[in-house]
């Protein structure tokens, strides 16, 4: 009796929950559906869609994001490597600097990046391009946590030593070591950052709202204040976009040790 | 962690590299240390200095004493606090509810994976999106807002009543309790998430021996699995704290910038600055990081407690 008890009580919680995520999922796509007075249609997808504007605004943090990608391992990945065989006693500091990001909100740190950045001598607020510099700096900064954690898990998973004592015999030299050697052995942890990274960028509002950039977080509250349809839709997009992203990360999971993505 | 580093330090490459000037090492980080200084120290050091500073440059502390007596200041920092604490207890109940169902709480099979692989989703499902999400199902012409109110009854005299219209009975999604809803949404999952290992790692045998002895259900979990329990429950509660204390986008997009939160506040200081000078929003921004501090600080403090208990 007590056992069944226990059970329906669990049962409750467990339903509870899945109202929760499901409702307003299935609200918003219900919602996104009515643009066309009385029939259920796409129309809402396809007006966003077919917007250049939100095209070329997907265009820009996509662009910014795989830029992202790739100087947030330019910059980490030898950094971790370093630590791993030269410093280990650097990994606490680099560690907790890694996870700052989480501690100061984004909004504290772009205030403190435009009240740093936009006097001279670098004035990087005053031109596109200066700017696109300084936002692609903030992405990595906010992204840090994610790609710091991935090519940690991934290293210590790969047999560092091993790799940089063979690949040295063989001749390499320390660049030919890490993106010959060490990249291609952990490209699923890196990869699997690579994911969260794009995702985190493509999301970001605060950057691109206050460095004032076409981004798609701004663009996207744009449209949200001035229009009633599309946002449902664009949310769905972004919830799709998520899953998609998570999803590619547990299946590339699944192939290979899962050490390397659990990411703990 | 140990088992990795230890083998590392007393490797030959290791070891060759203590016979060299360990200085030499440092260069190796050198980049890392310098962009981080740049782009990461430096401006949140500007700030910091910038809020013990007058127009002039000259040290004072008046910026703090002025943002700390501005009511308008003071307001937002309460709201702030309200919506975070609000939702790290709501979320972090209900959160410990749903994980308890899906770990030790036997919940069917199906319903676990769903539950789980969603609650990774959705707390990564925050900022624009989520608040359209929210508009298109609790707005005024939300999925659920229409559904209630189509629920009509007519009375034998033919007057039609429809009961269930929400925004009638004073509920306002573009306010502090719908913005609290929003967060839930992605407060919840980041429960499970992280204290669903904690629950995992209860041993059966505890629970066993508190029967043998005579307790009952709610002795077991009382005398039991709470004590153990609950420096994970508080340490995640922190983190659902500091996540929402920090939020902007979401807040942004449902309300408009209209909920006077710390961070919406500061996003107007950064706008056009809003207070009387620039250095009064440092000492605003400053507060955040001094929040934010304390609660890591309790939950790094927390977290070693937890590892003596839970060993996955």
């Amino acid at each position: 009796m007590k056992t069944k008890n226990m059970n329906l009580w669990a049962l409750l919680w467990a339903i509870l929950g899945m109202l929760y995520f499901f409702v307003p999922l299935y609200g918003t796509f219900d919602f996104s559906l009515r643009m066309k007075k009385g029939v259920l249609s796409f129309l809402a997808y396809q007006v966003v869609l077919s917007d250049p504007q939100f095209l070329a605004s997907f265009r820009y943090s996509a662009t910014m994001g795989i830029i992202t990608v790739i100087a947030s391992v330019i910059i980490f990945l030898p950094t971790v490597y370093w630590i791993y065989i030269r410093l280990p006693q650097a990994r606490p500091v680099v560690e907790i600097i890694s996870i700052l990001p989480f501690i100061i909100p984004a909004i504290v740190f772009v205030f403190g990046l435009i009240r740093t950045f936009d006097r001279p001598p670098l004035e990087l607020t005053m031109t596109p391009t200066k700017t696109d510099i300084l936002i692609t700096m903030g992405y990595i900064i906010l992204s840090m946590p994610y790609m710091y954690r991935a090519i940690d898990v991934g290293m210590r998973s790969i047999d560092v030593r091993n790799l940089t004592e063979a690949a040295q015999s063989l001749g390499s030299n320390w660049f030919q070591i890490l993106f010959n050697v060490i990249l291609p052995n952990m490209r699923i942890a890196v990869l699997s950052g690579a994911l969260i990274v794009f995702a985190t960028v493509l999301g970001e509002l605060v950057l691109g709202e206050f460095l004032v950039r076409p981004a798609l977080g701004p663009y996207m509250v744009d449209v949200g204040r001035d229009e009633a349809y599309q946002p449902a839709a664009m949310a769905l997009m972004a919830w799709g976009l998520t899953w998609v992203c998570l999803g590619l990360i547990s299946i590339f999971g699944r192939g290979n040790t899962s050490e390397q993505l659990t990411g703990r | 962690m140990a088992e990795t580093s230890i083998p590392i330090k007393s490797s030959k490459v290791a070891d060759r590299s203590y016979t060299f000037d360990s200085l030499k090492n440092w260069v190796g980080v050198l980049p890392f240390f310098l962009f981080i200084l740049i782009f990461l120290i430096l401006p949140s050091t500007n700030l910091f200095i910038g809020a013990f500073q007058d127009q002039g440059g000259h040290f004072t502390l008046a910026n703090v004493g002025i943002v700390l007596s501005d009511p308008f200041v003071y307001d937002a920092y309460v709201t702030s606090l309200k919506i975070s604490v609000i939702t790290s207890i709501a979320g972090g109940l209900f959160g410990f509810f749903v994980a308890y169902a899906i770990t030790i709480g036997n919940a069917p099979r199906w319903m676990r994976g769903i539950l789980m692989s969603f609650s990774g989703l959705a707390a990564n499902f925050g900022g624009v999106p989520l608040a359209f999400a929210f508009i298109a199902t609790l707005g005024h012409t939300g999925f659920i807002s229409v559904f209630l109110n189509q629920i009509c009854f007519s009375s034998p005299a033919g007057i039609r009543t429809c009961p269930f219209d929400i925004y009638k009975a004073g509920f306002n999604l573009y306010s502090l309790a719908g913005l609290t809803l929003c967060y839930l949404y992605f407060q919840f999952p980041l429960m499970v998430l992280t204290i669903a290992p904690a629950l995992e790692g209860l041993k059966r045998e505890w629970r066993e021996a508190s029967e043998n002895l005579g307790g009952s259900s709610v002795q077991y979990w009382w005398n039991v699995a709470l004590p153990i329990l609950w420096p994970s429950i508080l340490g995640s509660s922190i983190l659902l704290f500091a996540s929402a204390f920090g939020a902007y986008a979401t807040a942004q997009a449902l309300t408009g910038g209209f909920i006077n939160l710390v961070t919406i506040l500061i996003g107007d200081e950064i706008r056009g600055d809003v207070l009387n000078n620039p250095n009064e929003g440092y000492a605003l921004a400053l507060g955040m990081i001094v929040v934010m501090a304390v609660c890591v600080a309790a939950y790094t403090i927390l977290q070693r407690r937890t590892v003596r208990w839970i060993k996955s």
